[in-house]
């Protein structure tokens, strides 16, 4: 992958990928997909793809420029990020997104290709890449939740084959999934020590999957069920005990993308920003400003609380030295991110009042429908990938070496 | 830290350790413990003189180094560390209103000799008791009057850079200028400085003054940045060698978490602060709302850090003899010199036309 270094590479030595980015993409992108979203991320599931939006998939797919920096080696786009960049400014220019994604794209690949066999990346890297692959995570359990260390799910060894049984919680997507990856117990004996990092086929025997219903109406989560599944061998990845190091690894690489990085601020800019939503509904006073000053005063603070985000976001990417990556100051994003989601979602409710809360039917838009599933959903992202909680420990314990309780 | 070039990683090293060795906390208690005088150690500021940091926004040509703000920035976060008691900041920016003006005049005179330490310089805008740029100030026939308050570094100026109504003035110390001190908790200089037919060049119109009050505002960020993190480290510190129910302070997670808030915020205040002063150095057309972003992250993030800073310290926070006291008093002063957080967010908002 790119380093970081080449972030400042002067921007007219771009000049001639731009031409070919911007030439590319008017080619493929059918400007008719505008105002669509990627499927493959999508918590309504992967049946809603129209033969439009797989013909653009495919298109990013053969190109590798829905993971524009992996290695060309497994598919992947082998750009630098600087390219990235410009190819994202001129995909942002016609309106078109990126229709590979999913937790293969955001977390699953870029640990694999870290800690993965050359096997293990042949296998698994493309189908990612071309996102035919929906990858789901088995980390959480009922009872290991925030203290995912003491995870039950047991993997035993069988000669050729581990044989798993046990449970798994909050499996995102997990009724869609062709695989997962887990995070298994191989030792009894040893709390972190004894997990290990497993790849478990969707399709086996004894995998069974229940949708859990939320607030917001919807069923991106599944209870997973493991009975005498058998996992060949060769789905381990990294060394017997070593699942800890790398899932830890994996977190950290999904804290990244759970802080808002890449795609919620290009959407946050589409135009449906919270002060246009407050003027529409809330109108302004005779000055043209927003007429409701305490509201004025709330959305100031939150447009400056994102501002400084954003900033923060692109000093540590200019920061990242070399082959740094995620660290513990991802918890720190994650943290701010999740606030700045919720506050927006929280104030875009406020603001449309009861047409704001409208569950289903007649008498809503679409986007107030929509809001309402928003601010619901959005409950979840303090919680999930750890719970902003867990990030003040990590923050405190890692950062600032505040000690354990004795 | 934004990424610094080789340049401005020696001048931030340099000026950290000149702090933390020639300029530490004690040396400010001490001078405010002598009380009077100009408000700032002659000696310290000969030796800053002498580093060329009172020339880092002025143009070679007249004898600064032309480093920039961000350059800037980095010496008064390491002066705001250690509560440095200097006309830096005030000096600094005066004299690059000075090098933004029309006056050829007003830059051969003074430039040299404020890049090289010998004289100091400062603003006086304000004429209430917060920022709120209505100024009546005017000028007639070359001469100026009215009446600034609470001129930061006002005692011991050589020269002010003066808001008029009209537009921006320079006007030396002297003739027609009375200054009268103003004691304030923060045991720095403030002044109300009257101008009686004072005689004044002019340097430009009111867009000079609010570029002059936005930079004043930056830099004014920048020392807070210093103060919010040296509070937090030593904050930290305490909680970490303090015991109490037979337990290190820094193992509890109810005061982990406080902790852990503070740092994310100190996160965004420096990613704002820099932001502010690169937008400047770019010489970006959104440097007023980088510049309010800064300031009302400042102002909020330096507010917690600060008044955390004594409760966390218990008892012995609330005692002269430590340092929180002294930290609480200067972040309340700064929290209010150039703008405070409403100020700030209002003029955000306006700017955005929300």
């Amino acid at each position: 992958m790119a380093t970081a270094a080449d972030l400042d590479r002067p921007a007219d030595s771009l000049d001639d990928f731009r031409k070919e980015a911007r030439a590319w993409l008017e080619a493929n992108f059918d400007p008719a997909l505008k105002g669509h979203d990627n499927a493959m991320s999508a918590v309504d599931g992967p049946t809603a793809e129209t033969p439009a939006q797989k013909k653009w998939r495919e298109a990013m797919g053969d190109k590798g420029w829905g993971v524009p920096t992996w290695p060309t080696e497994y598919g992947g786009g082998g750009l630098s990020r600087a390219e990235a960049r410009v190819l994202q400014e001129e995909m942002a220019r016609i309106g078109a997104w990126n229709p590979i994604g999913g937790m293969g794209v955001m977390m699953f690949g870029p640990t694999l290709l870290e800690y993965g066999s050359e096997e293990q990346k042949q296998a698994h890297i493309p189908g990612i890449v071309r996102g035919e692959v929906r990858w789901c995570q088995g980390y959480s359990e009922p009872g290991a939740g925030s203290d995912l260390a003491s995870l039950q799910t047991f993997a035993e060894d069988k000669g050729d084959h581990y044989l798993v049984n046990g449970q798994k919680t909050w499996t995102s997507g997990g009724q869609w999934a062709d695989k997962c990856f887990a995070l298994v117990r191989t030792d009894k004996s040893q709390k972190h020590a004894g997990i290990s990092f497993l790849l478990i086929d969707m399709e086996s025997e004894g995998v069974e999957t229940r949708p859990i219903r939320l607030i917001s109406g919807a069923s991106p989560f599944c209870e997973t069920f493991f009975t005498n599944v058998k996992v060949p061998k060769g789905n381990l990845v990294g060394r017997e005990g070593q699942g800890w190091e790398i899932g830890t690894r994996l977190l950290q690489h999904e804290r990244n993308s759970l802080s808002g990085g890449s795609g919620s601020a290009a959407r946050m800019n589409a135009g449906n920003t919270v002060p246009e939503i407050a003027k529409k509904y809330r109108g302004t006073d005779a000055e043209g400003r927003l007429a409701d000053a305490d509201l004025r005063t709330r959305i100031i603070r939150h447009e400056m609380d994102q501002r400084a985000f954003a900033l923060t976001l692109r000093r540590a990417a200019l920061e990242a030295k070399g082959n740094a990556g995620p660290s513990a100051a991802t918890s720190v994003m994650k943290n701010v991110g999740a606030r700045i989601t919720q506050d927006r979602a929280e104030l875009n409710v406020e603001i449309m009042g009861m047409q704001g809360l409208g569950w289903e039917g007649e008498g809503f838009s679409r986007e107030e429908l929509e809001q309402t599933r928003t601010w619901l959903w959005g409950k979840a992202v303090s919680i999930y990938g750890g719970s902003s909680e867990i990030q003040n420990n990590v923050i405190a314990k890692r950062i600032l070496g505040m000690l354990d309780h004795q | 830290m934004a990424a610094l070039n080789e340049e401005q990683v020696m001048l931030r090293d340099m000026a950290r350790e000149w702090a933390d060795n020639e300029s530490p906390i004690a040396a400010f208690r001490k001078l405010r413990d002598a009380g009077g005088g100009k408000g700032y150690d002659p000696e310290a500021w000969s030796a800053i003189g002498g580093m060329g940091w009172a020339g880092i926004v002025i143009p070679e040509e007249f004898g600064g180094s032309a480093f920039g703000y961000l350059s800037l920035g980095l010496v008064l976060e390491q002066l705001g560390r250690n509560l440095a008691a200097t006309p830096l900041a005030s000096t600094a920016v005066a004299a690059s209103a000075i090098a933004m003006g029309s006056s050829d005049k007003a830059r051969s005179e003074w430039l040299p000799r404020l890049a090289s330490g010998e004289a100091t310089a400062t603003l006086a805008i304000d004429e209430g008791p917060g920022h709120d740029m209505k100024i009546a100030a005017t000028v007639s026939g070359g001469k100026l009057s009215g009446t600034k308050k609470f001129v930061a570094e006002g005692d011991g100026a050589d020269v002010f850079v003066v808001a008029a109504a009209d537009g921006l003035y320079l006007v030396p110390k002297g003739e027609g200028v009375t200054v009268a001190s103003r004691r304030m908790a923060d045991s720095r200089s403030h002044a109300e400085v009257t101008f009686s037919d004072a005689p004044a060049e002019k340097l430009g119109d009111k867009a000079l003054t609010q570029a002059v009050a936005d930079r004043a505002a930056a830099v004014t960020a920048a020392e807070m940045l210093g103060m919010a993190e040296s509070a937090f480290g030593q904050t930290l510190d305490y909680l970490k060698q303090r015991v109490q129910f037979g337990q290190v302070l820094s193992t509890f997670q109810a005061l982990q978490h406080r902790m852990a808030k503070m740092l994310t915020e100190l996160e965004l205040m420096r990613s704002a602060v820099e932001g502010a002063l690169e937008a400047i150095d770019a010489g970006r057309s959104d440097v007023d709302q980088a510049v309010s972003l800064a300031k009302a992250v400042a102002n909020d993030t330096l507010r917690l850090v600060s008044r955390e800073m004594v409760q966390l310290h218990g008892g012995v926070g609330m005692t002269d003899e430590f340092d929180a006291g002294l930290f609480l008093k200067r972040a309340a002063v700064l929290e209010a010199m150039w703008g405070n957080a409403s100020y700030h967010r209002d003029r955000f908002g306006r700017l955005n036309g929300y």
